[in-house]
């Protein structure tokens, strides 16, 4: 399953433990991590659920919108980009 | 009674009596705005990469606990608005009773009633025609930074989309401040009450008539419940600034702190002063005792300066990051620090 971690600027804030989840897109495997983390969500997504200005989303390596595909063996990093600090 | 302040960095509470700066809550975090209310401190922080937050402490700072955030609804499908629908920062908080208010840049006004748990969009104040003109002052978007209450009346101002005002909690608004004038824009549109920038509205809590303006191009007084404004031009040394506040009891006293002019925005002759009226603005004090008078290029947001109920102290803070107290109106000053981040509010209570 894919497996989603962020970064640990965002677990000075709140609660976020790597975990694994079933999803086929980016959006769906966040999606999993807010049904089981909902204080999550407003951190990653502003309220109209698009990823906030200053946070990057990396798929094996390379830069991710949450339409993107992911693979079963995936490893998702929500990260801080640096335009926002 | 405590002093907070509201940092780019942090939020400090400074206990009467030594007026040491204590340990900092929220380290490394800006802290846009704070509002002690009903035994409980609310403080807004505008993360750089993880949005608006809004935190509240029950036990005087021991502990927090993250509320809600106001949030803007979904924008409606076929809308010209350019605005986005997204909260940017929470400019201002205000309280009375158990309704607390949160003016926010893209210039939405929310209401809570039970203690931030959750926000409603002012839908009365968003949806006017109106806000199509409104534009940013000092940040991309409008932004309401002033939030006056007075029983059922809520007087606000937002830069730039001048100063509304409703009569019945909020249901409606009418648009204030007759007499502003804007010499930033083409003289069509100097006078409109709609696209002026003031600064900082103050309101007289025992003289609810009475409001004072620290506006983009000038200070301005009102006597009649914000409906029209007079300029005031005795205010020294200079007119422009970003901070006003009024004594609580004493509509004819209120502080400033002046800066050169909008595109130096440093004390006049880097001394650094508290400009303050008596008498409703027909005369000003310069008030320097205490405050640094040689290489000081320190500059007072909107929040950054505030007035006790007494009416005899009163505290600002700078964006590089000095802290002064006065306990005498102004008439001199005392220096908390001189090294704290970037100052964005104080505030007594």
């Amino acid at each position: 399953m894919p497996r989603v971690v962020f970064t640990s600027h965002l677990q000075r804030h709140v609660d976020c433990a790597e975990s694994e989840v079933s999803a086929a897109t980016v959006g769906a495997a966040l999606d999993a991590v807010f049904r089981a983390q909902p204080r999550v969500r407003g951190y990653v997504l502003d309220e109209q659920g698009e990823l906030r200005r200053h946070v990057f989303i990396f798929v094996d390596g390379r830069r991710a919108g949450l339409g993107d595909a992911v693979r079963g063996e995936s490893a998702i990093h929500v990260l801080q980009a640096l335009t926002g600090g | 009674m405590p002093l907070y302040v509201g940092t780019r960095k942090g939020l400090f509470i400074i206990d009467e009596g030594r007026w040491t700066i204590g340990k900092p809550h929220f380290l490394g975090d800006p802290v846009s705005a704070v509002l002690p209310q009903g035994g409980s401190i609310y403080a807004a922080l505008n993360l750089g990469h993880f949005g608006v937050k809004l935190h509240r402490s029950d036990n005087r700072g021991d502990s927090w606990t993250e509320v809600a955030t106001p949030a803007y609804p979904a924008k409606p499908e076929g809308t010209d608005d350019k605005v986005p629908w997204k909260l940017v920062q929470v400019w201002t908080l205000e309280g009375a009773g158990k309704d607390l208010w949160a003016g926010t840049i893209p210039g939405g006004l929310f209401h809570s009633s039970d203690r931030g748990e959750s926000w409603t969009l002012v839908r009365s104040l968003w949806d006017r025609k109106e806000r199509s003109e409104w534009f940013g002052g000092g940040y991309d978007q409008p932004g309401i930074h002033s939030i006056c209450l007075n029983g059922k009346q809520i007087t606000i101002a937002i830069s730039c989309g001048g100063t509304w005002q409703s009569a019945d909690g909020g249901a409606s608004w009418q648009l204030a401040g007759r007499g502003l004038y804007a010499e930033f824009m083409p003289p069509e549109r100097r006078d409109d009450p709609n696209i002026q920038d003031v600064h900082r509205l103050a309101q007289c809590p025992s003289q609810p008539d009475v409001f004072w303006a620290q506006h983009h191009n000038g200070v301005f007084r009102s006597s009649d419940g914000a409906a029209s404004f007079q300029e005031i031009k005795a205010i020294a040394p200079s007119k422009f600034g970003f901070a006003v506040t009024v004594h609580p009891k004493k509509g004819d006293t209120a502080w400033f702190v002046p800066a050169v002019k909008d595109e130096c925005r440093v004390p006049v002759d880097a001394k650094l002063v508290v400009a303050r009226t008596r008498d409703g603005g027909k005369s000003f004090s310069v008030l320097r005792k205490g405050l640094p008078q040689e290489s000081a290029y320190d500059l007072v947001y909107r929040h950054g300066l505030d007035v006790d109920a007494t009416g005899n102290r009163l505290a600002f803070g700078s964006t590089t990051g000095g802290l002064w107290l006065s306990e005498d109106q102004g008439d001199s000053w005392r220096c908390l620090s001189q090294h704290l981040p970037p100052i964005h509010c104080v505030r007594f209570g």
